[in-house]
């Protein structure tokens, strides 16, 4: 077994309500551990009110190639915005 | 509204600790998941949370009733993505409630055996494409007008579901809105099925923000905690007082003869729906609810083989992964 620290992703709320965003990533050999480096590392000037971390290896990501299939599709389906649909001023906001 | 009548939980707590809840609260601080909470907050936001996802999800019934049969395939492919984001707000709001440690299986069985409800609107039919116009247009905005400042709500993961839905919501109003512009403005026979559609559907809408609460102890507490923020008759009125123009508009008339604005309090009068029938279809005997309901046991049931064959496919793939390594 490798002796080196796993690697952690880190995501910080930045201010109450607000959701967790990615921030970066760090090595740390356990969660305890990478909360107590993210805190260093990361909010150093008071930048969030509750730290996540996720070990990077339990991510899974989509890959840039299939950038296409997954996304492309929603291209052509504008009228998911409400911009689509042309509705007169006179009967307020909608 | 898409969650009526929901009751509040007493709560016996440490009236220190209950103290410095409620300061949090007035302070306009969010509520996250893992923080203290008194156990009456939490059962209330389960109930009112998951009543909405209910909705969400049963509200798909009526206008999937459609899908089919749109006039155009323009018309269908909008209404599909209509229902579609629909789907996705019962699962924003079941995630959310899954927060509070309640499990999705427990939610919709608790759906299922009748015990937790969804809003009384789904439980009148759509009697034909007028109808989707009028619920798009009355429904949905009914639904907006309470959603909108429930992005402020205390519990955090209720709050960030709502502003995602809110986002979403202004399509699903103008997209009916847009259906009852071309009926309205259609042949005579055709702004006949948009008159009837919104003298159907006008009381249901009404009663969607559920009876008067100003007296309610449930409401008092709910408000208090920030769950919920304005009144029923607040929602209502301002409802009545925005969807009236839009009825102008269209040249519909709204099926109440004592509609009249009152300058005084810069709103229009307007009269009540019959709550004998609202208490009626929230027992269970509106026009739809059987099959409603009929239509939600169907999906659980028949969606059995395949949950459970994708759980079997994932076990087998981690068992062979592991093996491998
Ligand atoms: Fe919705
Ligand atoms: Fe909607």
């Amino acid at each position: 077994m490798s002796g080196e620290w796993p690697l952690w992703e880190i995501f910080i709320r930045g201010q109450h309500g607000l959701n967790h965003r990615h921030v970066g990533s760090l090595h740390a050999p356990d969660a305890e551990m990478a909360v107590k480096h993210a805190r260093d590392v990361y909010t150093r000037r008071n930048e969030g009110v509750s730290i996540w971390v996720v070990r990077s290896a339990a991510i899974t990501a989509s890959s840039p190639s299939e950038k296409g299939p997954l996304f492309e599709p929603s291209n052509s389906k504008v009228y998911r915005h409400p911009t689509f649909f042309d509705i007169p001023e006179d009967v307020g906001k909608m | 509204m898409y969650a009526q009548m929901v009751k509040s939980e007493a709560t016996n707590e440490d009236p220190e600790k209950l103290a410095a809840f409620q300061a949090r609260i007035d302070a306009g601080e969010k509520i996250e998941p893992k923080e203290w909470m008194p156990e009456g907050y939490r059962k209330t936001l389960i109930r009112q949370i998951g009543q909405h996802a209910h909705s969400e999800i049963v509200g798909q019934l009526p206008e999937g009733n459609w899908i089919t049969r749109a006039p155009t395939l323009e018309r269908k492919a909008i209404l599909l993505a209509k229902v579609q984001d629909e789907a996705g707000h019962g699962l924003y709001l079941y995630c959310a409630a899954e927060t509070l440690g309640v499990s999705r299986d427990e939610l919709t069985e608790a759906l299922l055996s009748g015990k937790m409800k969804y809003s009384s609107i789904f439980n009148y039919p759509t009697l034909n494409w007028a109808d989707i116009g009028a619920v798009g247009w009355l429904v949905d905005g009914a639904a907006i007008m309470n959603q909108v400042p429930l992005q402020r709500t205390s519990f955090g993961p209720y709050s960030r579901a709502m502003i995602r839905i809110c986002k979403e919501e202004s399509f699903h109003q103008r997209q009916g809105y847009d259906i009852m512009m071309k009926m309205a403005q259609g042949t005579p026979e055709q702004k006949a099925m948009a008159q009837d559609a919104l003298n159907r559907f006008w009381y249901p809408s009404l009663m969607m923000f559920g009876p008067s609460d100003k007296d309610s102890v449930h409401s008092a507490q709910s408000m208090a905690w920030k769950i919920k923020i304005n009144t029923n008759d607040e929602l209502r009125q301002k409802f009545v007082d925005q969807t009236v123009p839009q009825a102008e508009y269209l040249g519909l008339t709204i099926p109440d003869p004592d509609l009249r604005w009152n300058e005084e309090k810069g709103g229009y009068d307007f009269s009540e729906p019959d709550w004998s029938e609202f208490f009626e279809v929230i027992k269970g005997n509106g026009p739809c609810n059987a099959e409603r309901m009929e239509a939600r046991q169907k999906a659980w049931d028949d969606g059995a083989w395949f949950r459970e064959g994708l759980m079997a496919h994932a076990a087998k793939r981690a068992a062979r992964k592991i093996a491998a390594e």
